[in-house]
């Protein structure tokens, strides 16, 4: 028992270094495999904090672009409104409102609510992005992530006032998307070299593809409203060990100047997963 | 300025500017991502004890973790170098008693050429148990040896540029005073 005490107090120093280098590890190891590390809802809400300080200064300088964007998206928005489309029908008017049932008796499935991005980074392998809005305004985990300009990923953790979004740019991420054209699905991944470039995967060689085809999010995808563009096609390289292709594509949406956002959260979503998590019967 | 406060206004600027700027900058290639807030653990004191410097540098790796969002990551490269920075600082002082003389590792305590080693392997070190530990995740062999020699030379880069702009006058230190 003694030569036990001699011997921790002899190496107490390595003994300490590989207890340290275990707790990090593990933490690391953890994270990694279900992004809920222990301490994720407190470190948010500090350094979600800190950031939103750093973010007031930042954005004097992105007014302009802003500006530009909303103006765009106003005036495609203007473009859909049911009062410029006249038809002889009284019947066939488009109606626009939050309420759950519209009055043609459809229920709503997608509900949108607006979010400032407080701390985005895009040089690291795993790139996160972080909302000042959280579970007390309504963010729940896996809601989608839309911008202007297109998609930018989901949302993993949740705290009281800040959430967590895992972009694009995630070596994680997996997107179900498919080519608008040929509406054949596939999965959007990114590669972790250049944040102006994503992969689509899965998608089989008979599928005629061009350079310049419009990708969009699939009608499979749970979270994402279908039909949200995601890229376009610059480079498509045939895998010679499967059947499928590997196509890049020129990501929509810019990472480098995110600044609002908007969450989609898919109201029926769990039906459809209780649902899907009933066995099969009669087969 | 105590030698405490120092630290600690150090080691807030190394975590808003690494978090702020150099996390911020637009990659200019996969390979190179620039680090420099691990300099904050070659500047601590001599005398700081071995426990405490581990101690320290776990606290410094998981502030910057808990900034990027990768929980551990940062923190095992900087307890490594911690660890080591003892016996390293034992082989390089070449002058008899400069530990003893000097408040801090610097090119003036340690004379130019073992500073630069001291601050050459452990930014090296550094690098190569941090892509270790992402390699390990996903990636290849050619990414992890790209990323070591390219990170590690954009670092060393800063690491002078910083020595040049903020040289650190040390005072030196007798019995008497």
């Amino acid at each position: 028992m003694k030569n036990i005490f001699v011997f921790i107090r002899r190496y107490f120093n390595f003994l300490f270094f590989l207890v340290l280098q275990i707790v990090s590890l593990v933490l690391l190891v953890q994270y990694n495999d279900t992004h809920e590390a222990a301490f994720a809802g407190v470190s948010n809400e500090v350094t979600g904090h800190i950031n939103e300080q750093y973010n007031k200064i930042q954005n004097y300088f992105h007014l302009k672009e802003n500006n530009r964007l909303l103006l765009e998206e106003n005036t495609r928005l203007k473009n859909m409104m049911g009062i410029n489309f006249e038809g002889p029908d009284s019947t066939r008017i488009a109606v626009l409102d939050s309420l759950i049932r519209d009055t043609l008796g459809r229920q709503r499935k997608y509900l949108w609510l607006p979010a400032k991005v407080v701390s985005n980074t895009i040089s690291q392998q795993y790139n996160y992005i972080t909302l000042h809005r959280g579970t007390e305004q309504g963010i729940k985990k896996d809601m989608a992530v839309i911008c202007s300009q297109g998609v930018v990923g989901t949302v993993i953790d949740v705290s009281e006032n800040y959430s967590r979004v895992m972009s694009l740019l995630h070596r994680n991420s997996k997107v179900s998307s498919m080519l608008k054209k040929s509406r054949v699905a596939g999965t959007v991944e990114w590669d972790g070299k250049d944040p102006h470039y994503l992969t689509l995967k899965n998608i089989p060689k008979s599928t005629p593809v061009a350079k310049g085809d419009s990708v969009v999010t699939s009608n499979y995808s749970a979270n994402f409203p279908s039909d949200i563009i995601v890229g376009t096609v610059v480079e498509v390289l045939k895998d010679p060990s499967s059947n499928f292709y590997i196509i890049r594509l020129r990501a929509a949406t810019n990472f480098y100047s995110l600044e609002y956002v908007n969450l989609v959260e898919n109201v029926q979503w769990a039906e459809q997963r209780r649902l899907e998590a009933v066995p099969v019967k009669n087969q | 300025m105590s030698l405490l406060v120092k630290n600690i206004i150090r080691f807030i600027l190394f975590i808003l500017l690494q978090v702020y700027v150099l996390s911020q900058i637009p990659p200019l290639h996969q390979f190179i991502t620039p680090y420099l807030y691990f300099l904050f653990i070659l500047w601590l004191p001599f005398s700081i004890s071995r426990f405490s410097l581990m101690l320290v540098a776990f606290f410094l790796g998981m502030t910057l973790d808990y900034f990027l969002n990768t929980p551990g990551l940062h923190a095992a490269p900087c307890v490594l170098i911690a660890y080591l920075r003892p016996f390293l600082i034992n082989i390089l002082i070449s002058q008899e008693g400069a530990e003893l003389n000097y408040a801090e590792p610097s090119i003036k305590s340690m004379g130019f050429a073992p500073y630069s080693l001291y601050v050459l392997v452990f930014t090296f070190l550094h690098h190569f148990y941090l892509v270790l530990i992402e390699w390990l995740h996903f990636g290849n062999f050619i990414y992890f040896l790209g990323k070591v020699t390219a990170t590690t030379g954009v670092s060393l880069l800063l690491i002078f540029i910083t020595e040049m702009l903020f040289f650190r006058k040390q005072r030196f230190r007798t019995n008497t005073a």
